[in-house]
């Protein structure tokens, strides 16, 4: 049963007000110009962080996850106008061809990539888990992946990648 | 989207009101289920009220024996908090049983008792805290027993202009046990078939206090009251156990529908009750 009013398709009174929002992905700040119902996801990749995929829009399969104030979220279920003021860091943002971040090199290296459809969501979830939970278990690591599909690797070499960039992160962080 | 609305952001509760009283307003908070629910046309809101600045609505609280928790509280504050862990151990096997890690993340306590789900998973491990929760709105503010929030099949007795601020119980004594078992169809991201909260006291060998709450088989998450009535004020022995689970299965009203048949959840009550009020008793044993 409906919370809200229903209304006639097409007859919301309050009118759609346009706005530019400053977005901050990456590190830099993007002015995007969107409508109050235009989720995150779609606001990002109209911006061009196509990086950001589209999925189910519902929040099963994870491919649109981002990190937002260093917490992953799915982009598809958060709107544009409420992520202003935050910090938001897309799989491609978390490092760079020339100094990949540990999970995107391991990704690479142990081939947990096919497709590559659901792997910026992946990374991102992974770096949101990995953050509080350095030392993952293999439970830790599927109730960390718990919202992220993948059609083809069947998760194997994405765990043994998780692994792999989990090792390499506390060595860094133990050096430093 | 196709659906079209416009979004506020209020920056305090006073604001907020003001912004519920409009026509056709819904209060915006994880947005797991409202968005969803707007993307497939079964919320047509004109005004979204995004509660994301109101840090009233935020913070796990415990003063003496008495736990408050913010109703923006999201399941994976639930994971990380130590008082939670201490008070309220059912509430934690639900919080990680909950959806997947990015839902977890946002999804909050009173968006999971608002969208008044019979499978909303927080809500029976509330129930056998005998929780309650603290509405506000513009004219003050009242509190209710969870248990007497709901009216029906995603019915309620909040008020449009009202929000859920707080959820509070209190704090267990070291005589008592609370256990949840979430039936679905896997371990990860998938909607209940059967959830069963039990929690008991024990003193002197009696079990004092009782409570049964199961979710997912009737149209509101329900207390087997009866079952509870049978446990209460005795040693439980094995036979009484299985009377009161029988009397929880008779209690559900279960469905069927595409994840499983009502008859499978009638028996899926009477295995989770007998199985939860087991195990409680002999941990307190
Ligand atoms: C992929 C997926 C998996 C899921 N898995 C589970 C699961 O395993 N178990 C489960 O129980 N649920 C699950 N859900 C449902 C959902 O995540 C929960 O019900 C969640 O707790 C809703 O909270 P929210 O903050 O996202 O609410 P929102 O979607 O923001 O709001 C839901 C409703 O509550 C109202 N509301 C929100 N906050 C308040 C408040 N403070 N006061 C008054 N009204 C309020 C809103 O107006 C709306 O009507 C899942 C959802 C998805 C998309
Ligand atoms: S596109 Fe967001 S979870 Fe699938
Ligand atoms: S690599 Fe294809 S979906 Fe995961």
């Amino acid at each position: 049963m409906p919370k809200t009013k229903v209304l006639a398709k097409g007859k919301a009174t309050a009118a759609a007000r346009d706005r530019s929002i400053a977005l901050r992905v990456n590190g830099r700040i993007v002015e995007v110009r969107t409508p109050p119902h235009r989720t995150l996801l779609e606001a990002l990749r109209d911006a061009g962080f196509v990086e950001v995929k589209r999925g189910c829009e519902k929040g099963d399969c994870g491919a649109c996850a981002v990190l937002v104030d260093g917490i992953a979220v799915d982009a598809c279920l958060t709107m544009a106008w409420t992520a202003e003021g935050r910090e938001i860091v897309t799989a491609a943002g978390l490092g760079s061809r020339e100094a990949m971040h540990p999970l995107q090199r391991a990704f690479v290296e142990r081939g947990a990539i096919q497709c590559g459809y659901c792997t910026p969501g992946l990374i991102v979830a992974a770096q949101s888990l990995l953050a509080k939970t350095p030392d993952p278990s293999e439970d830790d690591i599927r109730h960390g992946l718990s919202g992220n599909l993948c059609r083809c690797t069947g998760y194997a070499k994405v765990f043994e990648a998780i692994r792999d960039a989990a090792s390499e992160m506390r060595g860094a962080r133990r050096r430093r | 989207m196709h659906a079209t609305f416009d979004l506020d952001r209020p920056a305090n509760l006073a604001a907020a009101f003001a912004l519920l009283k409009s026509e056709g307003a819904a209060a915006l908070a994880g947005g797991t289920n409202l968005i969803v629910d707007m993307r497939a046309g079964r919320e047509r809101p004109q005004r979204v009220v995004s509660l994301d600045r109101l840090e009233a609505l935020r913070g796990i609280r415990q003063t003496g024996g008495q736990v408050s928790i913010g109703g923006r509280t999201t399941v994976t504050d639930l994971l990380l908090s130590p008082v939670i862990a201490k008070t309220a151990p059912a509430l934690v096997e639900s919080a990680r049983l909950f959806a997947g890690q990015m839902v977890r993340n946002t999804a909050t306590v009173a968006g999971n008792i608002a969208c008044g789900s019979p499978a909303a998973d927080l809500v029976p491990p509330l129930f056998a805290l005998d929780a309650k929760l603290t509405l506000v709105s513009a004219r003050g503010r009242r509190t209710r027993p969870i248990d007497s929030f709901f009216t029906g099949y995603k019915t309620d007795i909040r008020r449009p202009t009202e929000l859920i601020s707080r959820i509070s119980w209190k704090a267990p004594t070291s005589r008592s046990c609370a256990l949840f078992y979430k039936l679905a169809r896997r371990k990860g991201d998938a909607i209940t078939v059967v959830g069963v909260a039990v929690a008991l006291d024990v003193d002197r060998g009696l079990c004092t206090r009782a409570r049964v709450a199961l979710g997912a088989v009737a149209p509101t998450v329900i207390h087997a009251r009866e079952a509870e009535a049978i446990l209460e004020g005795r040693p439980l022995t094995p036979e009484l156990i299985d009377s009161a689970a029988e009397s929880a299965s008779a209690a559900a009203r279960p469905i069927d529908d595409i994840r499983a048949s009502a008859a499978y959840r009638r028996h899926g009550v009477r295995v989770l009750v007998r199985r939860l009020v087991t195990q409680a008793w002999e941990r307190l044993a």
